[in-house]
């Protein structure tokens, strides 16, 4: 048993040091904006009656799909409001933390060839997979700490140490749940990339399940790892065992690839890699070809996936049908838009937010033009027939196409799903016109990136960085009352909240226009310099 | 007819200076040999010919035309292999072989499939699953499969073993035999030394020495084992002789390969026997250039 574990502290000192960076980037920055967010509550929300009120809205399913069931609303101190409004966003973010660098650890080391060298030395087999929890383990630990010491100090309403640790604690315990569901899953396949799939398929599913159980069935949402960790119900009843079950149940996925782990050769997978095509196909014959082919597996998956998150956010129209309809409250409190309903707003955000997540999947095919040639590929192309601006057209076409498709499929599953359980459908057609007008918003980030590939390769990143801030500002924005100009930075900002407000076709001419002068700002660029790692 | 011609080219990474006025000429239908450590340079030139990177003075051309401007009329007739072969894990070697083939723009579907059998590749297997010897071979199968007028190779066989260094060496004579002309950058010497008609040799991004290898070896010394009836008198005096080693009944020794002919003409008067010489080899060549310049 011991041999298994070979020099595994050693091996846990490596990865500290590898990530010295890394990690505390991470702990810092998310307790960081925990304490700031906990620190603006008593100014967005002071007591008084009006408090009371915008608890009562926020027990609306639309609101509850995003954040979660709200927890003591009759008493809807800052606590309450710090833990409904901030836990289940930052747990996902901690999950994806903890995605990241156990596969950095893990399957990506392997194929890389890294692991076969520490093999080679008197390590224990399962000491790489044993070092990666340990440090994870830890690294959750302190982030746990570092979140929840920070807000027992601010000594805010309702915000005691017993509940600031508890917060901490379900941030710890889902981080380290998804450390070890992401480890099973990178013994089953050969490449980080698919297991990273499987892990982000996992935690995509894991918030549906809790956007449609907490509207509609509590079991489905416990089932949930992120659902059953929001039961804690922290700063209001601060249960215990949510955390402590979660932490149980982290224990099967580790043992199990452990188990997999000793019994399955080195780079393999657990999933076996059936023999592929001796022959290129018709579609593999030109850059526009490699593109398609090599991002064929992802932007299916995407595709089902943002189908998939369509139709359930589109399954809760009902609910909040219901729920205008029944509650003279709301109606006193958003009579703010004249002429339209809840589902209305409810719509408009929704549609925004789908194309936020439309341009994940777009960045990564633009990118993926600056991975290419830091894995030393783009050579082989460009010592083809091949120009830089053809290259760059077909890693272009390809993702504003796809911006474009996926934001539809989303809408059409969307509009699927309400129009089944609402009982006045929102016709399809406009639906779709208004998910469109979002699309050259998404090209307009498809742009900053190819510009970005061209004149700063090594900065390609900060798209992602902006990209969050316009998911940050448009999520966020109005609960926490950022000032409008903060929404105004992203492209987001700039565009109606349509069918709320008139859709002009000058901003979607706009967008369109800025999109491709960034774009021509990318090809001048790429085709100026010189490819480098 | 020079089909590749680099002319006094400079190239500057930062503050470090990578290429420091290298020139190059390869003529039609040879091979040409360019050898040199690590990091001396080579790939850096290699690269500012594929137009992959633009050179800061000099002119690069291949066919006339100009290696970064005219980049991807340039690469319809040339081929290419990297040292380092990297490929898209999860396309088959099979695959890949028909896209490069493809973006050069010819297609020779039985030559690909001759090249597969002779180079001993199963074409159906995943890149990831690859060693680095087959992910080589994936790229020299697709620069052979194209019928390319100028090859350029970058350390093409640095993983590939015997046998199929020799399958190698045959497409080469092959292309050679067609009229092809052949950049071939290498630092296996007796790879560079079977194949190649002229050298150049590189070092710290300076070009030290090119020519003919008869030319180069004219450079250095010619080792010589003699066997003589009569004793040669002060041989270690003679102008030009070095290291100089008695056996019984003879010597070893090294000539400045220029006073050869001299040297041979005062030891025949000491009626030989036995007369062995041997040029240097291309190895002991390089690193004689290589101390000299210490």
């Amino acid at each position: 048993m011991s041999r298994l574990f070979a020099n595994t502290l050693a091996l846990a000192g490596l990865i500290w040091r590898r990530d010295r960076i890394q990690i505390p980037i991470w702990v810092v920055s998310i307790a960081f904006w925990s304490a700031v967010l906990a620190a603006m509550l008593p100014s967005l929300y002071p007591p008084g009656p009006e408090r009371e009120i915008i608890a009562q809205t926020f027990a609306n399913p639309a609101l509850i799909s995003m954040l979660g069931p709200g927890y003591g609303l009759d008493n809807y101190h800052m606590g309450a409001i710090m833990a409904h409004q901030m836990l289940l966003f930052t747990a996902v973010i901690v999950a994806v933390m903890n995605i990241i660098l156990i596969l950095r650890h893990t399957r990506r080391d392997e194929e890389q060839g890294r692991i076969e060298v520490v093999r080679s030395l008197p390590v224990g087999r399962l000491a790489n997979a044993a070092s990666a929890v340990l440090v994870l383990v830890l690294t959750n630990l302190i982030l746990g700490a570092a979140v929840a010491v920070p807000l027992a100090l601010l000594g805010l309403e309702g915000m005691d140490w017993q509940g600031s640790l508890l917060y901490g604690a379900v941030l710890a315990a889902t981080g380290i749940f998804f450390a070890a569901a992401t480890l099973f899953f990178a013994q089953l396949t050969e490449t980080s990339r698919t297991a990273s799939a499987y892990a982000f398929a996992f935690l995509g599913l894991s918030f549906l399940l809790r956007a449609i159980g907490d509207i509609s069935s509590e079991p489905l949402s416990v089932i949930s790892p992120l659902g059953l960790v929001l039961r804690a119900q922290v700063y209001v009843n601060n249960y215990w065992w949510p955390v402590v079950l979660v932490l149980v149940a982290a224990g099967a996925p580790i043992l199990v690839a452990f188990r997999l782990n000793t019994t399955r050769d080195l780079e393999a997978g657990i999933i076996p890699a059936k023999p592929g095509r001796r022959y290129a196909s018709r579609l593999l014959q030109s850059p526009l070809g490699l593109v398609l082919r090599l991002e064929k597996t992802v932007v299916t998956c995407w595709a089902v996936g943002m189908f998939v998150m369509g139709a359930s956010y589109g399954s809760i129209f009902g609910d909040v049908e219901t729920f205008a309809q029944t509650s003279d409250l709301y109606k006193q409190i958003l009579p703010s838009v004249e002429g339209f309903s809840l589902t209305d707003q409810f719509l408009a955000m929704l549609l925004a937010i789908l194309s936020m997540i439309a341009a994940v999947p777009a960045l990564q095919i633009i990118l993926r033009l600056r991975g290419e040639e830091r894995a030393n590929r783009v050579e082989h192309l460009l010592a083809g027939a091949v120009s830089r601006n053809h290259l760059m057209a077909a890693f272009l076409v390809v993702a504003v196409a796809a911006a474009a498709v996926m934001q539809a499929l989303s809408v059409v599953g969307l509009w699927l799903a309400a129009a089944a359980v609402v009982s006045d459908p929102f016709p399809l057609r406009e639906t779709l016109a208004a998910a469109l007008v979002y699309v050259p918003l998404i090209w307009i980030l498809i742009g900053l990136a190819a510009a970005l590939i061209g004149y700063f390769p090594q900065h390609t990143n900060l798209v992602w960085i902006y990209l969050g801030a316009s998911l940050f500002t448009t999520y966020f924005g109005s609960l926490l009352r950022l000032p409008e100009w903060t929404k105004k930075l992203t492209p987001w900002g700039h565009i109606p909240s349509i069918p709320l407000e008139e859709v002009s076709a000058g901003t979607v001419f706009l967008s369109a226009i800025t999109a491709a002068i960034l774009m021509v700002i990318g090809f001048t660029g790429y085709s100026k310099r010189d490819i480098i790692r | 007819m020079a089909i590749l011609k680099v002319n006094d080219v400079t190239k500057k990474f930062g503050s470090v200076t990578a290429l420091d006025g290298i020139s190059l000429e390869v003529r039609q239908g040879e091979i040409y040999g360019f050898i040199g450590p690590n990091g001396a340079g080579k790939t850096t030139t290699i690269r500012i010919l594929l137009g992959i990177i633009k050179a800061n003075s000099g002119s690069a051309q291949i066919f006339g035309m100009d290696a970064w401007r005219d980049a991807v009329e340039i690469h319809k007739r040339i081929a290419y292999v990297p040292g380092e072969v990297s490929l898209w894990p999860n396309l088959t070697g099979g695959e890949v072989i028909d896209l490069f083939v493809k973006l050069r723009g010819g297609h020779n579907k039985p030559r690909r499939d001759e090249l597969i059998e002779r180079f001993d590749l199963d074409p159906t297997k995943k890149c990831g699953t690859y060693s680095k010897g087959n992910r080589q071979k994936v790229a020299l199968i697709a620069a052979f499969a194209a019928d390319a007028d100028l090859y350029i190779l970058d350390e093409p066989t640095s993983g590939l073993d015997p046998l199929m260094e020799l399958v190698f060496q045959e497409c080469m004579r092959e292309a050679k035999a067609a009229g092809k002309s052949v950049l071939l950058s290498s630092h296996i010497l007796s790879e560079v030394e079977k194949l190649c008609d002229r050298v150049s040799i590189i070092r710290r991004g300076r070009i030290i020495e090119s020519g003919s290898l008869d030319e180069l070896r004219h450079l250095t010394r010619t080792k010589v084992r003699v066997q003589t009836a009569k004793p040669i008198p002060n041989l270690n005096d003679i102008p030009g002789v070095h290291d100089v080693e008695e056996f019984p009944g003879g010597f070893t020794f090294q000539v400045d390969s220029p006073r050869l002919g001299e040297v041979i003409r005062y030891i025949s008067s000491c009626e030989i026997t036995a007369l062995e010489s041997t040029p240097p080899t291309l190895e002991e060549l390089f690193i004689h250039h290589y101390q000299r310049e210490g």
